[in-house]
């Protein structure tokens, strides 16, 4: 009878766990998880980390953890994190990822808002932070190390070694085998699988809470979409607490069976992707960003004849690069440049990123840059844009191959149903939405509307195609006095895909017109200025050279140049601009931790400087607080010049 | 700190050293206990690096004994002092500019490979099994200090602060007993200072290394030391834990200058 039980619920693979074991049944001898270790890369067979996540979940049921219970999870992606996730699921407890480079304060509002009562982090450093805030969590009971590290005098008797815990758990399962088998029967699709914080962009953060069977389907359909199977490969380089993460490395590596690879450590992910060569990539905007810049930079340093072929093939893969992937018809003599050009650049190129073997490659988080889309794409990577949210699993709109559109989203993913609401704001419904925010039900009920569909806040039209374009936040889109549409985010996100500039504030709604902080890439100007001879001392005073501000007027003025020719937005042309004194930083609120600016603080904090750009001043003194990474404060103190940029008039497009 | 210092292992007597007429160093005694962390200071020209040299056997001082672990050693070469446990970094960095960080601190193990040159050449049976264990422990060094991301990179493209981590890194590899580092911090920024005394601190913690250091940042000197001797003008002028020699008068007199 109990057998018939359990081999009936491992045979529905709705649940994580489910999935885990019949893994290991089917394909026990395929690498499941790599980690690089040591210099050296280490695998785990499907087969071993079935084996590790039993022995973890006995051994965190010891501990006292049950059916329902809320797990902590906090460290960079390493294969015995994940584990965690699958070892709480098993017991139908629910995982909680946090944000790694959180200082101590931040996490105590999860702690305390989940309840947690067992954390199993990475290392000391974030033990150190939990023992920090301890007090005012009095729920957390235990703390699990990975890394044994520097570990060594710490006494406390909650602190236990994740190694001590599996062995005791293994011990354990080994002698009482059904009591495991038993709590996987019990897990239905539909309990919560995982409990994800949001950033927190509006107000406190809230737990989204997320069904096996939500993440599953998302997964599937992803997975269905763009034919991923167990012979893909995938770098886990982004927060676990991020639900793209959660995603691509945890939920659709399980429902494909493909491989994981974690990188050594932060700092080398480029190294590791270059040996490892994934065939399935994602990335935020701001990684290809970085990644184009590097590149950019590199062949500035490069020898004449490197550049002139570089920049050549690049002109080709411009004109025809993009087309060639979507299988347009594309001129023999384009053809030919094209195929010399891969021989010559593309194929080093991606080479040198680590890109060689990617057959599809996603981006996901905020807005990509056209032309930063555009190159990734016109070098031959089928890089993809995905749109969805913390709320939908990350899973709305994808963009079918061969159909790809530089200004949308893509098609509504399989089984996603989209409406756009009056104000213009995008509604969704499918199996992917959360099931709710964790006791937080007036959340919920204000999110999901009566006839069950999911409020994004994003502003965005389907287009004839019933692709999905997204414009802006929509409590975002303003308007200018002269009732023109003002779509913060789009200029934006024009001005950072020029290599100098990191990030750029716009402002406009209820003002006759638009000004803009910025913020100088400091890899790229440093560069710039470098090869220029311009001494500089550091971040502000290289921000404040008034080479560095031509350079940058000629950025806004080229963006002025090209919002003038769309009848929408030419009024919405930068007229007045400034170089902030210090990086907008996550440390001082001013971004999320998924680095998106807040554009409401940014707006509070340097009012002054907001007034001296409308009041037509041509400097403003400011001094601003910092916090560092060890959370002592200083301070900034700058003297910051405001241009004037020229703006352009409408230019008429031609019918074509 | 659960740390625990143990015996003198290390025992210098009545050392004088001295090169033609000039008197380098007078008479000078003092012990390294096993697991201390023990600090030379002294204004310039005191005689610290050379106290460091006769350490290791660079320099042969003309009078005085050297007791270690039981032993006394007279005219030690340093091949011979390497061989004994010990391994030191340098004032001015002295690694090997064009090759990678990996190759540099393989260096470090030149002194354990047993194998010969003609199997090392070949990269055969016993050489390559050798050499495979020295990256392993090559590696666990790299993931102390934290270094991965350098791994490949010629030491000559990194920045200072690194380097002198390095450099570091490649005594560590020796599995040393007693580490000397010559001024490790000099002429780095306070976040490179916090760092190197972190892992400065974590060798002698987790690793148990005993450590000789010579260093002029008093604050760093004065928060890592278990004990700390004083020299000037190549003479101990003071010798203790850190509290009592900062109100040393003698000290207070060498660093401050007195009237007379």
């Amino acid at each position: 009878m109990t057998a018939a039980t359990s081999s009936d619920s491992t045979d529905r693979l709705d649940t994580f766990p489910r999935l885990l074991l019949a893994h290991a049944r089917v394909r026990g001898a395929r690498p499941a998880v790599r980690e690089k270790d040591l210099g050296i890369w280490q695998s785990w067979t499907w087969a071993e980390a079935a084996r590790e996540v039993r022995g973890m979940a006995c051994g965190l049921a010891e501990l006292g953890f049950k059916r329902g219970d809320r797990l902590g999870i906090i460290g960079d992606n390493r294969p015995r994190l994940y584990w965690a996730m699958c070892a709480a699921q098993m017991l139908g407890g629910i995982p909680v990822p946090m944000y790694q480079d959180a200082v101590a304060q931040e996490m105590t509002f999860v702690l305390q808002d989940a309840g947690i009562h067992i954390a199993i982090v990475e290392d000391q450093e974030q033990v150190d932070k939990l023992l920090e805030v301890k007090d005012q969590c009095p729920e957390l009971l235990h703390i699990i190390y990975d890394d044994p590290r520097g570990m060594r005098h710490y006494s406390q008797p909650f602190l236990h070694g994740l190694d001590e815990v599996i062995a005791a758990g293994t011990i354990h399962d080994r002698n009482h085998a059904d009591f495991l088998d038993a709590e996987i029967a019990l897990g239905q699709p539909d309990d919560t699988a995982i409990m994800l914080y949001t950033s927190g962009t509006t107000g406190k953060p809230k737990g989204v809470c997320q069904t096996h069977g939500a993440l599953i389907s998302a997964a599937q359909g992803g997975c269905g979409f763009d034919k991923l199977g167990d012979n893909d490969e995938v770098l886990s380089y982004l927060p676990m607490a991020w639900v793209g993460d959660n995603l691509f490395s945890y939920a659709q590596a399980l429902v494909a069976g493909f491989t994981v690879n974690c990188p050594e450590s932060g700092d080398t992910v480029m190294t590791d992707m270059r040996e490892i060569g994934p065939t399935f990539y994602f990335a935020p905007p701001r990684v290809f960003e970085n990644m184009l810049t590097q590149v950019m930079i590199r062949m500035e340093d490069a020898g004449a004849i490197k550049r002139k072929m570089f920049h050549t093939f690049m002109a080709v893969a411009k004109r025809c690069g993009a087309d060639i992937l979507d299988g347009r018809p594309v001129s023999g003599k384009d053809r030919l440049l094209y195929a010399l050009g891969n021989l010559l650049v593309y194929g080093p190129l991606k080479n040198v990123l680590g890109m060689s073997r990617i057959r599809v490659a996603y981006t996901a988080g905020a807005a990509i840059g056209p032309d930063l889309f555009r190159f990734y794409r016109s070098i031959g990577i089928n890089l993809k844009q995905l749109y969805g949210q913390t709320e939908t699993c990350a899973y709305v709109c994808l963009q079918p191959d061969r159909q790809i559109k530089f200004d949308s989203v893509g098609l509504p993913a399989p089984g996603v149903e989209i409406k756009i609401a009056d104000n213009g704001e995008i509604l969704v419904k499918g199996p992917m939405l959360l099931k709710e925010y964790y006791q937080r039900p007036d959340a919920t009920a204000e999110s999901i509307n009566a006839d069950g569909y999911f409020m994004t806040g994003d502003a965005g039209f389907l287009d004839e195609d019933g692709h999905l374009k997204i414009i802006d936040r929509a409590k975002d889109v303003g308007k200018l006095n002269n009732g023109a549409m003002f779509a913060p985010n789009y200029i934006e996100n024009k001005l950072k895909f020029f290599s100098y500039i990191k990030e750029a504030v716009a402002f406009g709604h209820g003002r006759d017109e638009v000004c803009a902080f910025i913020n100088i890439d400091m890899g790229a100007v440093g560069n710039w200025a470098e090869r220029r001879g311009i001494p500089y001392a550091g971040y502000t005073d290289l921000a404040l050279k008034p080479e560095v501000y031509q350079l940058i007027q000629e950025c806004v003025e080229q963006v002025n140049a090209d919002l003038a020719h769309d009848a929408m937005v030419a009024d919405t042309q930068v007229h007045r601009f400034l170089v902030l004194h210090k990086e907008l930083d996550p440390d001082d609120d001013e971004l999320t931790r998924t680095r998106k600016v807040r554009r409401n603080f940014v707006a509070e904090k340097y009012a002054v400087l907001i007034d001296a750009l409308y009041g037509g001043k041509a400097s403003q003194f400011i001094e601003t607080e910092v916090k560092f990474e060890d959370g002592r404060k200083g301070k900034v103190a700058a003297d910051l010049v405001i241009r004037d940029v020229k703006t352009f008039p409408l230019v008429s497009r031609r019918a074509a | 700190m659960a740390r625990q210092i143990g015996e003198v292992i290390l025992d210098l007597k009545n050392i004088s050293l001295a090169f033609g007429g000039v008197k380098a160093l007078t008479d000078i005694s003092f012990d390294v206990r096993e697991h201390e962390i023990r600090a030379i200071i002294g204004p310039n020209g005191a005689g610290k690096s050379s106290m460091l040299n006769v350490i290791n056997g660079v320099y042969h001082p003309q009078q005085g004994e050297i007791i270690f672990r039981g032993e006394h050693r007279k005219d030690m070469d340093t091949h011979e002092a390497a061989a004994a446990g010990f391994a030191r970094t340098f004032q001015n960095i002295a690694l090997f500019k064009g090759m990678s960080v990996l190759d540099n601190l393989m260096t470090g193990r030149n002194l354990k490979m047993k194998s010969n040159f003609l199997q090392h050449a070949l990269w055969w049976g016993p050489a390559k099994r050798e050499e495979l264990e020295h990256r392993r422990k090559v590696e666990e060094v790299i993931d102390f200090l934290e270094i991965e991301h350098i791994r490949k990179t010629p030491v000559g493209r990194l920045p200072y602060g690194l380097q002198k981590r390095v450099e570091l890194g490649r005594a560590l590899a020796a599995e040393p007993q007693i580490l000397l580092l010559d001024e490790p911090m000099a002429g780095m920024n306070v976040e490179e200072k916090q760092d190197m005394c972190r892992f400065i601190l974590d060798v002698n913690d987790q690793l148990g290394t005993t450590i000789v250091l010579i260093e002029h940042d008093m604050g760093v000197v004065m928060d890592i030391s278990d004990r700390v001797v004083v020299l000037d003008y190549g003479k101990k002028i003071g010798d203790g834990v850190p509290d009592e020699v900062k109100n040393n008068p003698e000290v207070i007199a060498a660093y401050l200058g007195t009237q007379h």
